[in-house]
């Protein structure tokens, strides 16, 4: 509909105005699709959470580590294993059919790093991957870091550190 | 039972987001950020910290934990440093997520072509 709202000749008149267009859309579009999908996203989403917890639990009694340390040895397992599948191909599915339950977790942020390296590295690995693969976790990177520096100076302010 | 826990709070997290992303226009790039921000926001008064003692993995599992991480850090620095800490600090705790996921995504990049 946006290629549509920018021709400006519409001769023939089967082009539609553009409120139009999304009211038919929104009475066609199926309801029970939207409940399917948060219950999707809900089971997928929560057996990250559940492997994320395991991973803790097996560094801290293998490996012998304290939690904080196992926390990031289990996330840097998860961006591991989100990159690989997305670079032998089948975590798109994945995401095509979890959608939320698979880009909230931190595997969406190492799936969108590798896919935009993989599917730029054809223009060159300086104009074209080093230019592109931040370009959907850069904004998750820039609004954490302004967001976490204003908060956290709130923080000193109200609670004094600590 | 805290594997109950982190499945409940993982799977609520990312059910907000699938709901958000049917039901508006928000695309999941507006969707991720919005929750790094809520996570730093929630972590103002140390809430995010007593859901993460409760909740274990699954609350840093999901990319609000990315907020909570980047202003805890920032508070570790500003506890040695003062202000200036709180930017000496800041990426402490992400670094080695950020870092493994740029250099994982290039090593993969290398061996691997786009599939359609």
């Amino acid at each position: 509909m946006y290629i549509f709202s920018k021709i400006e000749n519409n001769k023939n008149g089967d082009i539609m105005e553009k409120k139009l267009y999304q009211k038919l859309v929104m009475e066609h579009r199926p309801d029970e699709k939207r409940g399917q999908n948060a219950v999707i996203a809900f089971l997928i989403g929560g057996t990250v959470g559940v492997i994320g917890e395991l991973l803790i639990e097996f560094y801290s009694y293998y490996l012998e580590l304290s939690r904080a340390d196992a926390s990031i040895f289990m996330i840097i397992t998860l961006i591991f294993l989100a990159s690989l599948c997305t670079a032998l191909g089948f975590f798109d599915k994945w995401v095509k059919f979890a959608k939320c339950g698979l880009i909230i977790p931190i595997t969406g942020f190492a799936h969108s790093m590798t896919s935009a390296a993989i599917e730029y590295k054809k223009e060159g690995f300086v104009t074209g991957l080093g230019a592109n693969m931040f370009k959907l976790a850069g904004t998750v990177i820039l609004y954490g870091v302004v967001s976490a520096y204003i908060f956290g100076f709130i923080r000193l302010i109200v609670m004094g550190g600590a | 039972m805290i594997y109950i826990y982190s499945f409940l709070f993982a799977g609520f997290i990312s059910m907000i987001g699938q709901l958000i992303l049917d039901n508006t226009k928000l695309t999941p790039g507006h969707i991720t950020s919005l929750f790094v921000i809520i996570g730093s926001a929630l972590d103002i008064f140390n809430i995010y910290d007593k859901i993460v003692t409760y909740v274990g993995g699954g609350a840093l599992v999901p990319i609000t934990s990315f907020g909570h991480l980047l202003i805890h850090g920032g508070m570790v620095g500003a506890s040695q440093s003062g202000f200036i800490g709180l930017a000496m600090g800041m990426f402490d705790l992400t670094a080695s997520g950020i870092t493994s996921a740029i250099f994982f995504s290039f090593i993969f990049s290398l061996f691997f072509r786009p599939k359609d």
